[in-house]
């Protein structure tokens, strides 16, 4: 059966006052977004040749460890530009150190960076010195250049070259604001990586989370986002209120996010151009666990009625909620597949955690993990083919498996490893550790294989990772 | 309620009040003894008057039922045994006593599960104290309640003992 009723006032019109702004605990907003320009670059002689390479990876196996020689970026002139102090030329140089961090960070590439390479001329990014590089090792040859226009707009180009065959795979060039001199360094990062490895690229992405300071029995839990590479920090909540477990919209206009602004735990539309929220669904009980639908039209929530946890749908013009379940158990979380038809979650209906699927309206709902253990927060891959999930067997493990339960892969061995979200690409999974006994977290990240695990840098204490499609 | 036991007092330092004022308009020496002065209740009363925490409040709650405002759950459960039974009682014979009294039981979980199940487990805690409350004749309208999932652990070690402590529904009268 299927209780539905109306949410009131979703996305209805805001105040605009700072002072408003204070009183539900927002910071000041981004105010960004918008796409990058896609612009054409110098030929170096043949066009690049079509199709995948002999050596893309598309198992799981163990990738290759491709020697990449990334040298500063060149530039026509140096000229003052906003986005370096020190001008264009020096910029060339941070863009190389951005796409080798960029490379190194995920265990696929061996990169070598500008700091210990020599530097291309303007001339030499569509015409490489081979000889000077074919000594050195790396098969892969990254150039590039930036140039400042008049408008202040930077030009950046990017060339990927294979050394042994002597010639150009890729290229492509962007037009950017100074500011966002960045998105341009990831974007040429996933050109490589796209190119390299046959997999749909994630650099030019962004995360939201949770920042966390303060003692254990204290903690200050703030709503903040940041690039992939964790630059471009900032906080969008001051931290009078606890927030948690927030959720990039696809198209990363909006954040939904649990707020405990007005003292109940509820699930606010945080819209980041405006820097204003909404609540989720216009009700007096507690609201949990927010998701958005692959094509960002609907919104799933976790409602307490009377302490019993069940799950909704909302669309996200507001009106009538649809209830999806309806068990006298814990009913939470839940995830798309990627064509939005089904949504898998938790229920502890059967006396503990554990994951079920069940079609996107709520029918056909059934259980699909019975290894020993528990299964929380699952969360399906953008790429469809995998279920991430919290792994409750004493200690937190982040796991992965099939959307039929089987073929169970344990990821990771932190003592409370929780909240698995994937990456653009499918490949990553992206979680968060707590400590034993000091209640520490920060963001971890692990790809499909196990073996490449990194902690990403945060300014703060961190939890709750989300991350964004790539951008546009 | 407050109202009924100050009046004796009130009383009592209007008539001190009207015999100092009388005395200080006597500019004559008094040709009799004063009469008993009515200001000698005044001062007990004074003293009776409740120097501790005050009715509404949470220490005056702490004080009455004792250790009984928190009841404890076992790992993943919500269920009310007979000790929380015990201590339900208490808090119920209190809010009785004090009908004026609206009060918010905190649901919350110890560190050992998720986040997003953690805050569904303390709300389903937190209704589970606030339903016996009811069936033991507290009005549900007095009953708020909230959870905090794990997000707020009172014994900050990470042992069974102090996941104990921190399984709980803790009622917190609202002023």
């Amino acid at each position: 059966m299927k209780t539905t009723f109306f949410a009131l006032s979703l996305f209805a019109a805001a105040c605009s006052s700072a002072a408003f702004a204070q009183s539900e605990d927002l910071g000041e907003p981004l105010g960004e977004g918008g796409t990058v320009e896609t612009t054409g670059v110098e030929a170096s002689g043949e066009q690049a040749e079509e199709g995948g390479l002999t050596f893309t990876v598309t198992d799981e196996s163990d990738w290759a460890d491709i020697g990449v020689a990334i040298p500063a970026f060149a530039t026509d002139r140096d000229q003052p530009t906003p986005a370096n102090a020190s001008g264009t030329e020096a910029l060339g140089r941070e863009v190389a150190r951005v796409i080798t961090a960029n490379l190194r960070n995920n265990g696929l590439f061996k990169p070598v960076g500008p700091d210990s390479l020599p530097q291309p001329s303007f001339g030499q990014i569509t015409a490489p010195s081979w000889g000077s590089w074919s000594g050195r090792g790396a098969e892969m040859l990254v150039h590039g250049y930036v140039r400042a226009r008049d408008d202040n707009r930077l030009v950046v180009g990017c060339y990927l070259y294979d050394v042994a065959l002597q010639d150009e795979l890729v290229r492509e060039g962007w037009v950017v604001p100074p500011a966002d001199w960045r998105r341009a360094a990831h974007k040429c990062s996933d050109l490589i990586y796209a190119r390299l490895t046959g997999e749909n690229p994630f650099f030019d992405s962004r995360i939201a989370y949770i920042a966390e300071t303060g003692p254990k029995d204290k903690r200050v839990k703030r709503l903040a986002v940041m690039d992939s590479d964790g630059a471009n920090h900032r906080f969008l909540t001051l931290g009078s209120a606890t927030a948690l477990t927030p959720r990039y919209s696809p198209d990363y206009s909006k954040i939904m996010y649990l707020s405990y602004v007005d003292g109940n735990p509820r699930i606010y539309v945080y819209d980041i151009g405006s820097g204003q929220q909404q609540l989720v669904t216009e009700n007096s009980n507690p609201t949990l666990a927010p998701r958005w639908s692959p094509d960002g039209r609907h919104i799933l929530f976790s409602m307490a009625v009377a302490g019993n946890t069940d799950i909704y749908r909302v669309p996200v013009t507001g009106g009538q909620v649809t209830r999806l379940t309806d068990t006298p158990g814990i009913d939470i979380g839940g995830s798309y597949s990627p064509d939005g038809s089904r949504i898998v979650f938790e229920s502890d209906r059967s006396g503990s955690q554990q994951c079920y699927v069940m079609n996107a309206d709520g029918s056909n709902q059934r259980r699909i993990t019975f290894f020993g253990g528990r299964c929380a927060t699952p969360e399906w891959s953008p790429r469809g083919d995998q279920i991430a999930f919290t792994r409750i067997a004493g200690d937190f493990n982040v796991s992965v498996m099939s959307p039929n339960g089987r073929n169970l892969r344990v990821l990771t061995n932190g003592w409370q490893d929780e909240a698995p979200t994937w990456a653009p690409n499918g490949r990553i999974i992206q979680f968060f550790r707590t400590e034993r006994n000091t209640g520490r977290s920060g963001l971890w990240q692990v790809d499909l294989t196990g073996r490449n695990e990194r902690r990403l840098p945060t300014p703060v204490d961190a939890s709750d990772p989300a991350w964004g499609p790539i951008r546009p | 309620m407050n109202s009924i036991p100050q009046t004796p007092l009130r009383t009592a330092i209007l008539v001190a009040a009207s015999a100092t004022t009388l005395a200080a308009c006597s500019k004559e020496p008094p040709e009799e003894l004063p009469p008993p002065p009515a200001p000698v209740e005044a001062p007990a009363e004074t003293t009776a008057q409740p120097s501790g925490p005050v009715v509404g409040s949470q220490q005056h709650f702490e004080n009455a039922v004792g250790s009984s405002t928190t009841i404890y759950f076992d790992t993943d459960r919500f269920n009310i045994d007979s000790s929380d039974a015990a201590a339900l009682q208490e808090q119920a014979q209190y809010f009785a006593q004090f009908p004026q009294l609206t009060f918010t039981i905190e649901g919350h979980a110890d560190e050992r599960g998720t986040r997003e199940y953690n805050l569904a487990l303390g709300e389903r805690r937190a209704n589970a104290a606030k339903n016996y409350l009811v069936s033991l004749g507290v009005g549900t309208d007095r009953i708020r309640t909230i959870s905090y999932g794990k997000e707020r652990p009172v014994a900050l070690a990470s042992n069974e003992a102090a996941w104990a402590q921190n399984r709980r529904a803790a009622s917190v009268i609202i002023n």
